[in-house]
């Protein structure tokens, strides 16, 4: 009985240690009642590389914003890097937010600041000095290559380059987590490609990267663990999966 | 958790951007701040000066009590602090009989000159000339006073005096009413300008929460923003009330010297305080209260 309950009591230890990300029974239902998600377990630990995927509407967008306490679920629990996301308080949000970069589907860039501007906000509701900001801002900028756009603003950038900069953003903070909504979506299989090579070296850094996507070549030839959603469930989880829809 | 220094310094930064970054909005935000403080300044000085003209006529509102010709000076003197001690009287002057002649003389202008001739015959007795404390209270003195059987008869405009107190008080109860509704139009106005620039603005702060700011943090520029957006609306309509003040105030002096305006200084710095202030706690206010609905991300 006491070997059965140490045994309980280090499987919970470990579990928190080893799952950076961690639903259970997870189910989202908008207002509208549109059922996004339905019994969802996944558990993602550290330094792992996930894709997921599913057709459009399937609820993956839906599943990062559970993630980052955009979303609060229906019903089931979620942990993210050790916190129970229903314990956090609206004062906590920000904190947790701040260890998860995301790279959204739709940019979320400041329209009215400079590329910049919008990198270096990130860093400066961490109230990192100044002199580290623009050395941070001009580092990322040179990991996306386009250190020479610093100055542009949003509007004056092409769909590949404002992801790029919604990319650099993402990473500057050095998150525990990096979220990525279709980081590939607008961009050439070259371009694409190079920005595959960026998140892999994060991850080899050892920052846990989760990147929704429609992308079959990519998922095919870059092979990782792939979760598979559909209709709002998990059809399939699998290490170094294909990407097994026609797209 | 108190903010860094570089963070604070940053927010002011932020807040004076933003200005520029909403060009248009900052601009039609000022310009509602402007007009609006235009209005309640000229109208607050305006009221001031009805006010203090209408004072100066209610304080000039006398009592004369004619003494009977058969009191002695000791008599008259003992009457007098009579009156004095009453609690309802401001103020007691003894006026004799040659000079409540001159000064009727005086008061008829150049018609009075026939009236130097009866100067043997002198109509006026001797007079007590009697303020209230209060000119409303006017009334009950003089009635009080010719209960006094040392006083033969009592004069004071009688008819116009109640007619004016009705006048005065509907002027100041108009003249509150109005500022009061101005000022609420004001609010009004100005936060609901300061709204829909914040409408425009609720993807920032979306944005701004997903990316980890605090409530704080996001709110502080905007903080800044409505400060300087008080105090840049304030600058024209003060220098206008100012300048303008004082010109107006020389030319009547020297063109309408019959019409007495209130010193300018320090009435217009007390009414561009008013008005800074004002527009300060307005322009923090309208920011804060349409930044407060946006930050539930
Ligand atoms: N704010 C919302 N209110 C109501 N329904 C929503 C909302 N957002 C998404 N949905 C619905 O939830 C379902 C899942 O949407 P979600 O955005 O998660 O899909 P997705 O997998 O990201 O799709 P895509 O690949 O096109 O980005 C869809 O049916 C969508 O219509
Ligand atoms: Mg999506």
């Amino acid at each position: 009985m006491r070997i059965l309950s140490l045994s309980l009591i280090i499987w919970i230890f470990s579990m928190d240690v080893r799952f950076l990300i961690d639903m259970k029974r997870v189910r989202k239902s908008y207002p509208n009642r549109v059922q996004a998600l339905n019994n969802i377990n996944v558990h993602i630990g550290k330094e792992e590389f996930v894709y997921v995927v599913g057709p459009s509407g399937a609820g993956k967008t839906t599943f990062i914003k559970l993630i980052i306490r955009e979303l609060k679920p229906s019903e089931g629990s979620i942990h993210v890097n050790g916190t129970n996301l229903g314990d956090l308080t609206e004062k906590e949000i920000p904190y947790l937010r701040r260890k998860i970069g995301v790279v959204f589907q739709d940019f979320k860039l400041f329209p009215k600041m400079s590329v910049y501007e919008n990198i270096a906000f990130a860093l400066e509701v961490i109230e990192a000095p100044a002199n580290r900001i623009k050395e941070r801002v001009m580092e990322v900028l040179d990991i996306v290559h386009l250190k020479d756009k610093a100055r542009f603003y949003p509007s004056e950038l092409s769909g590949g380059e404002m992801q790029r900069i919604a990319i650099a953003r993402a990473i500057v903070n050095h998150p525990a987590i990096l979220i990525a909504d279709e980081p590939t979506g607008n961009l050439d299989p070259e371009t694409a490609w190079s920005i595959m090579g960026i998140l892999e070296e994060i991850n080899n850094r050892g920052t846990t990267v989760v990147m929704a996507t429609h992308n079959s070549h990519i998922v095919n030839n870059l092979r990782k663990r792939v979760i598979a959603i559909d209709d709002g469930r998990v059809v399939r989880d699998e290490w170094r999966g294909a990407y097994g829809y026609e797209a | 958790m108190a903010m860094k220094r570089r963070t604070f310094a940053r927010h002011m930064r932020e807040g004076l951007k933003n200005i520029g970054r909403n060009g248009w909005m900052s601009f039609a935000t000022i310009s509602a701040v402007t007009m609006l403080l235009f209005v309640i300044g000229s109208f607050s000085v305006l009221m001031l000066n009805a006010n203090s003209f209408i004072s100066a006529i209610e304080n000039e509102v006398e009592i004369r009590a004619f003494l009977e010709l058969d009191t002695d000076s000791d008599e008259q003197q003992n009457v007098m602090q009579e009156i004095a001690n009453a609690s309802e009287v401001e103020e007691v002057r003894y006026l004799d009989r040659e000079e409540g002649l001159d000064q009727f003389i005086d008061s008829l202008g150049s018609e009075g000159e026939v009236y130097e001739s009866i100067r043997d015959e002198n109509p006026f007795n001797d007079a007590l000339v009697i303020q209230a404390s209060d000119p409303e209270l006017t009334e009950n003195v003089a009635a009080e006073v010719n209960r006094l059987e040392e006083i033969e008869t009592v004069e004071y405009g009688a008819s116009i005096l109640t007619q004016l107190f009705t006048v005065t008080n509907y002027v100041r109860i108009i003249g509150g009413v109005f500022i009061l509704g101005m000022l609420f139009t004001t609010i009004f106005l100005i936060s609901n300008t300061i709204k829909l620039t914040i409408i425009s603005r609720r993807d920032e702060i979306q944005i701004m929460k997903l990316v980890g700011a605090t409530n704080r943090f996001v709110r502080f520029p905007f903080f800044i923003e409505g400060l300087l957006i008080g105090i840049i609306g304030a600058i024209t309509p003060i220098a206008i009330l100012v300048t303008g003040y004082v010109y107006l105030y020389e030319f009547l002096s020297t063109q309408m010297p019959f019409i007495t305006m209130l010193e300018p200084f320090p009435l217009v710095w007390q009414v561009s305080a008013l008005l800074i202030g004002l527009s300060i706690i307005v322009g923090i206010w309208g920011s804060q209260m349409s930044v407060r609905k946006f930050l539930q991300v």
